[in-house]
């Protein structure tokens, strides 16, 4: 099949109005003989949910937690971005879209972008409406920060937990529409595959978490937005339960998954502390303004680090980049911290940490000035750590923190497979090779809110759809077949390694050889590895427990299952991509600067894998990217 | 000099689905890292029962940074455990001794049916929700986000009551069970803004009887909550609650 990523013609700036306009509507009277499914109830899928129901349509509501209110969207800290100039200090709709273009290092749609830098306005007005309490000054007008390195204040933050109350605002914007019988919730239910009917999404096979009953649901179409991958890594700062399943079935039944070797690593989290640390957690960037990182000179020093006198440091950020310091981008500070530890230069227990060092900052500041300013991130450190910041330095590690990757959709949001649409994290549209801070929160409540409401009904007005009936439907019935075979299969191979064991395996080879920086050589190593490993899995994994009640482990093992093929999808997407751009950094492709090196004559594109069957390589397929509005330039941080 | 592992037995709540009484069981947890958080004490736990082919603790649990709510058991008869403002996750084994015994129970109320183990049905939460904790308002018809200033300090109150992550915590603290500081923290968040006034006297009286329909118990003022909350929501939202709900009653 060709990508055709339905682009609609005419100015950048008219795009969006023009489809909007060229799109079919369905009749206020017909909606409610539509029916929606939504999976997931984070920023995307809550706010989808919520606006189809408002427009008329029945949905179908599912996440895994025990409330849409848990989804991960929660624990976002920073702020959402929006193109709103209310500091006057030149932002615009244009310059946004252009920061976002260049901070994904030339690897999004420009027509993507765009509406995306136009929909933040709106996103932010009805979350005021909403009673998001946003910060606001004196004036009673609402306040904005500058954020991740933006030469403009266009950030709105609700303290550090902006992603929470804007979680909150779309869940009750949900809970209203439950209330009145548009959306019909389903809680604690996990899907496990996607029932195509004539070559369209028509529905699920979930599993009831608390029973573990098997159960269908039709409608008539599909919207995915069931976050991203991080928890291939099994340590990374998504929570627990995140993980790639939903996107994974989808994409075995035929949707093609776009640059899954494009995934974020965050230079300031807290380090591991041991083998069964469960999950990471991170910190404010904001940390490196006042916070010098160092390692001991002498790989393997022991001592502690106020013994160690200041000739005996290495400010490596310092020394490398003498003109940005410990300001340079996330992936140019976490590429650096790995490689003095992997020289056997880290400190703490573990030797995989850096120091973030205080010192000087308090000793020109005052411990006041460094309290006002990170007070609570000092606080959340010491929680955690049991060490005190304002003694001794921090320590940090990078950590796995978004991926920008998915399924692959076109403008309207809608995949390879017809009817299935995918939002937010899950799908890859619009941060090309790199996210930039404040921006996830924007991307999922811009397709929630403002987008799918408008590019589904263009689909549903002029599709035929025959009609599906559950109980006898012979490809949901398939379905149901498919996932209990599944799921005996993983309950009978009764051998002797645990499901985290094998998680902590997978996420080793990937953190080691697909992490912040790879090369041919390792990636190579990886892909033989994980196929082991997997085969390993199949043959000696223990998953305790029956199918037909509520079993974490069993959850827990299909999870992970798919991620040992996943992973293994990355580590070809990442050994096809010829070049280094944003977070994927190929040794054998960088700048005199160890800056990633793009190669954009021959891999300015979308790779978007096709899978072809298990153990088979997927197929590969090209968008190529134009970019008619901006310059493609290099970055440089010297 | 605290040692860098410590040894502790647990006693832990067990109970199968639709089984009508549970019991505490009791298990070793060897050499554990005072670094790891009490969640992943029990999941090395979890991994030795496993690994002798006896089912594992069933525990909610998700973000594991404090902020999602998923996670909470009554640990030695304080919710979250004794530290002050920390939900379970974020509870660390630095806090306990070496040789100490534990209890570890599920969120007890009726309006909380037991699931399994220490996983209890908190959707009555939602349910309370659903009966007015929102603003209505449909995307697309909001006016500029700057169209109406709200006062620093007002925008600041509201955040406060805002900050509750629907734990439950404050119920199976409660010896009636109350939901109050749950219903109040939402209807103050809203009632304190001007974008919820229109609907605050509907609100107010639609959540409170829907708590009382899900079978939570009444405010007698115990301050139990306050105390337990992880997130320091304080019972001057109640009082606030009950200002809104006779504003309401009476008007």
């Amino acid at each position: 099949m060709k990508l055709d990523a339905k682009i609609p013609a005419g100015p950048l700036a008219e795009k969006w109005d023009q489809h909007r306009f060229n799109l079919k509507l369905v009749n206020p009277a017909n909606k409610k003989k539509f029916e929606i499914i939504v999976v997931g109830t984070g920023l995307a899928g809550a706010s989808a949910a919520a606006t189809l129901a408002e427009l008329g349509y029945h949905v179908k509501n599912f996440c895994i937690q025990d409330s849409p209110r848990r989804a991960h969207s929660i624990a976002a800290q920073g702020g959402i971005n929006a193109a709103k100039n209310y500091a006057n200090d030149g932002d615009s709709v244009w310059r946004l879209f252009y920061d976002t273009v260049k901070g994904g290092d030339f690897r999004a749609r420009e027509a993507n972008v765009y509406r995306l830098a136009q929909l933040s306005c709106n996103i932010i007005d009805h979350c005021v409406a909403q009673g998001i309490p946003f910060a606001r000054d004196y004036g009673g007008f609402l306040d904005n920060r500058s954020f991740g390195g933006a030469q403009v204040s266009r950030t709105f933050y609700a303290k550090g937990q902006t992603g929470q109350q804007l979680l909150l605002g779309a869940y009750s914007a949900l809970m209203r529409q439950v209330s009145i019988g548009m959306v019909k919730l389903f809680p604690r239910r996990e899907m496990m595959d996607l029932v195509l009917v004539d070559g369209k999404a028509r529905g699920l096979v979930v599993r009831n978490l608390i029973t573990g009953e098997i159960e269908t649901y039709d409608a008539h179409a599909v919207v995915l937005a069931t976050g991203g991958y991080g928890n291939v890594f099994n340590l990374s700062t998504n929570a627990m339960s995140s993980n790639v399943t939903a996107a994974f079935r989808a994409y075995k039944k035929g949707a093609y998954f776009a640059n899954p070797c494009f995934t974020q690593i965050h230079p300031t989290c807290i380090p591991v502390h041991g083998t069964f640390q469960s999950k990471l957690t991170l910190m404010s960037e904001s940390l490196r303004n006042d916070g010098r990182v160092w390692v001991p000179k002498k790989p393997g020093d022991k001592r502690l680090p106020r013994d160690i006198p200041e000739s005996e440091r290495d400010y490596f950020l310092e020394n490398k980049y003498p003109s940005f310091g410990n300001l340079v981008p996330r992936d140019v500070a976490s590429r650096n911290a790995k490689e003095q530890c992997d020289k056997g230069k880290g400190v703490g227990e573990t030797g995989l940490a850096v120091y973030l060092d205080f010192s000087d900052a308090i000793k020109r500041d005052g411990e006041n000035v460094i309290a006002g300013k990170y007070g609570n991130l000092f606080e959340m450190y010491e929680k955690i750590t049991g060490d005190n910041p304002y003694k001794n330095p921090m320590m940090i590690f990078p950590a796995v923190h978004y991926t920008m990757g998915g399924l692959w959709v076109d403008y309207n949001l809608m995949s390879t497979i017809p009817g299935l649409f995918v939002l937010g994290e899950a799908n890859f549209s619009d941060h090309g090779a790199n996210r930039l801070g404040a921006s996830a929160l924007m991307q999922g409540l811009a397709d929630g809110y403002f987008v799918i409401p408008y590019t589904i009904g263009g689909y549903l007005a002029q599709t035929s759809f025959s009609k599906v009936n559950v109980s006898d439907s012979k490809e949901f019935k398939q379905g149901i077949d498919d996932v209990q075979k599944r799921i005996n299969k993983l309950l009978s191979v009764n051998g002797n390694r645990t499901v985290s064991e094998f998680h902590r395996e997978l996420g080793l080879i990937l953190w080691d050889h697909c992490g912040m920086s790879r090369n041919e050589e390792g990636l190579s190593k990886a892909l033989s590895m994980i196929r082991d490993l997997r085969h390993e899995f199949w043959e000696n994994v223990y998953v305790p427990g029956t199918g037909n009640d509520l079993n974490q482990s069993l959850e827990n093992a299909g999870r992970v299952a798919d991620f040992l093929e996943f992973g293994e999808l990355m580590i070809n997407d990442a050994l096809a991509r010829k070049e280094s751009c944003g977070g994927h950094f190929n040794t054998a492709f960088q700048t005199e600067e160890n800056e990633a090196k793009r190669d954009d004559e021959n891999f300015c594109h979308v790779a978007a894998w096709e899978y072809t069957g298990d153990d088979q390589k997927p197929d590969f397929h090209k968008e190529s990217l134009s970019f008619e509005n901006v310059e493609l330039t290099q970055r440089s941080y010297k | 000099m605290i040692s860098k592992t410590i040894n502790l037995t647990l006693k832990v709540w067990r109970q199968n689905r639709g089984e009508k009484k549970g019991r505490l069981e009791t298990y070793h947890a060897k050499d554990i890292s005072v670094d790891m958080s009490f969640l992943e004490m029990i999941d090395v736990v979890n991994e030795d029962l496993t690994k002798n082919r006896k089912e594992p603790i069933a525990f909610d649990h998700d973000c594991r940074e404090g902020i999602c709510g998923m996670c909470g058991a009554v640990v030695n008869g304080r919710t979250h455990g004794h530290e002050k403002e920390t939900t379970l996750c974020q509870l660390h084994m630095r806090h306990f001794s070496d040789g100490d015994t534990i209890v570890i129970e599920p969120w007890r109320s009726r309006a909380f049916p037991l699931i399994k183990d220490l996983i209890v049905d908190r959707s009555a939460l939602d349910k309370i929700i659903q009966a007015g904790g929102y603003i209505s308002v449909n995307a697309g018809g909001a006016p500029d986000a700057n169209a109406l200033p709200i006062a620093g300090e007002v925008a600041e109150t509201a955040f406060i009551a805002a900050a509750c992550i629907g734990c439950g915590a404050c119920v199976a603290a409660c010896p009636n069970a109350s939901a109050m500081l749950f219903v109040s923290a939402k209807v103050s968040h809203l009632a304190l803004l001007p974008q919820g006034r229109p609907e605050a006297a509907k609100r107010v009286q639609a959540m409170v009887r829907q708590m009382d329909e899900c079978g939570f118990g009444n405010c007698s003022n115990e301050t139990e909550c306050e105390v337990e909350c992880p997130k320091g929501i304080s019972i001057v939202e109640i009082a606030r609650l009950n200002r809104e709900f006779l504003k309401a009653e009476f008007s």
